[in-house]
């Protein structure tokens, strides 16, 4: 019988090994499976790679995270935020390193890597000081840039519910990143906040099919709200 | 008096109060955008747009973390915090709406399906290059979210933008003197001042803020400017 439920976050994320590189879901709050974050601070593995589209909010999640000095290296599309103090103090004190990526590319970036492409040409961020360095093609009169996959030792996800085979569906814009970093990591770890009977997801309405799920955790529901940008 | 006072203001100081509010700024765009548009609107003073659009029109905003159809925000202590804008504003969805995932999301961007983005800048070339992640500055931290692939892959890239720094130097410059988002990308400029229309390097005015002159707002701005025909 297959079965990829465990008893724990704790459980889930036992062989997490200094210098991994992680991708967390999420964007801001939404989607970002805090309580995998909260058990890797837990966990003690240091040295980490980090992809995520922001560097942490407030003091939780993935601001905790690097507030505790575990991360090495950041990956992500917008770390400025409100509350992004932590990530702001570390990169500003040059304690921690940042990978600036356009959205765009991080998402297909990480989606390359778990769909076997072995590099892509993107028309993103041509001519700017992100491409410089990097290869360019002109194709059919337009200009592009060539960009790698970004490949992962772990994915930690969130998702609605799930199944014991791994099969997810998500909420709302909870989606983002999730499940494209489910495809992109030798173990993604996700977690859920109800456990159904196989058959019970709709086939025709799974998001994430099963094969790329090989931990499963069922989280309670907490209710956070999420800080805005400043308009 | 009070009359007095306003008449004395005016008659100092007549073209510094000559400008578009913001929400003023939001609306002159969002009246130029026409029935069936899919639309992207950026972080910041763009966000504004939505609550101005045309309720007659069935506009379809586009929301980068996977959501086509985004309504207003929600109503306070009504929010539900798994459905954000690309601000992280709690909104509703539109019926018809629908979610999908960051990749999609993007593809859907670069492979040319969004009609118009809305964003902000720093500064607009003449030839319609766009700064808006970087000013340079010392211990900034530097963020580009979605801005670069819009760029790239909206048909259409409308500036919401004030007119001027507030020092008073011009934003629509011939060469952007900070780090670029993208080349020859942006088609319009919507600011404080003007409606300004950038095509084959040329940047044609196609509104003014009432009560200013072409040769004030040229006298306003770095780049030489056309007037529309008729």
């Amino acid at each position: 019988m297959i079965n990829k439920i465990v008893a724990s976050t704790t459980e889930a994320l036992a062989d997490v090994p200094d210098g991994a590189t992680i991708l967390i879901g999420g964007f801001g709050g939404a989607g970002q499976p805090i309580e995998l974050v909260e058990a890797l601070i837990e966990q003690g593995a240091r040295d980490l790679t980090l992809v995520s589209n922001n560097a942490g909010n407030g003091d939780t999640g993935i601001a905790a995270l690097i507030a505790a000095k575990r991360v090495r290296k950041m990956m992500c599309s917008f770390p400025r935020q409100p509350d992004s103090w932590h990530f702001d103090r570390l990169y500003r004190a040059g304690e921690i390193e940042l990978e600036l990526v356009p959205q765009g590319n991080l998402a297909e970036r990480i989606r390359a890597a778990g769909a076997g492409i072995g590099a892509f040409f993107t028309p993103t961020a041509y001519g700017t000081e992100i491409a410089q360095g990097k290869e360019t093609r002109e194709i059919n009169g337009r200009h592009y840039v060539l960009e790698y996959p970004i490949h992962a030792d772990y994915a930690l996800i969130k998702a609605e519910k799930g199944d014991r085979w791994g099969n997810l569906v998500y909420r709302r814009s909870a989606r983002n990143f999730n499940p494209v970093m489910a495809t992109a990591a030798r173990i993604t770890v996700a977690t859920v906040h109800e456990i159904v009977e196989l058959g019970e997801l709709d086939p025709e309405t799974v998001v994430t099919p099963s094969v790329y799920v090989k931990r499963l955790v069922k989280i309670p529901k907490v209710v956070r709200p999420i800080t805005a940008l400043k308009v | 008096m009070e009359q007095t006072k306003t008449q004395l203001r005016e008659a100092v100081m007549p073209a510094a109060e000559l400008k578009w509010t913001r929400a003023q700024m939001a609306a002159r765009l969002a009246s130029d955008v026409q029935e069936g548009t899919i639309m992207n609107l950026g972080v910041g003073l763009p966000t504004l747009v939505g609550n101005h659009l045309p309720k007659d029109r069935e506009i379809l905003i586009q929301v980068e973390n996977g959501i086509l159809g985004a309504g207003p925000n929600a109503p306070k202590g009504e929010e539900d915090w798994d459905l954000v804008n690309a601000g992280k504003q709690a909104i509703q969805l539109l019926p018809g709406a629908s979610l999908f995932h960051h990749a999609d999301s993007f593809a859907m961007m670069r492979g040319g399906h969004v009609d118009i983005c809305v964003i902000g800048a720093y500064q607009v070339a003449l030839n319609g290059d766009l700064a808006n992640w970087s000013t340079g500055e010392p211990g900034a931290i530097p963020a580009i979210g979605g801005a670069m692939d819009l760029a790239a892959g909206a048909k259409e890239l409308w500036v919401l933008m004030e007119h001027s720094t507030k020092s008073g130097e011009s934003k629509l410059v011939e060469r952007c003197s900070y780090p670029l988002t993208g080349l020859a990308c942006v088609t319009r400029i919507y600011s404080d001042l003007a409606v300004i229309a950038l095509k084959d390097g040329r940047a044609t005015v196609l509104d003014i803020v009432p009560g200013m002159s072409f040769a004030e707002l040229q006298k306003r701005t770095a780049v030489p400017l056309a007037q529309a025909d008729g």
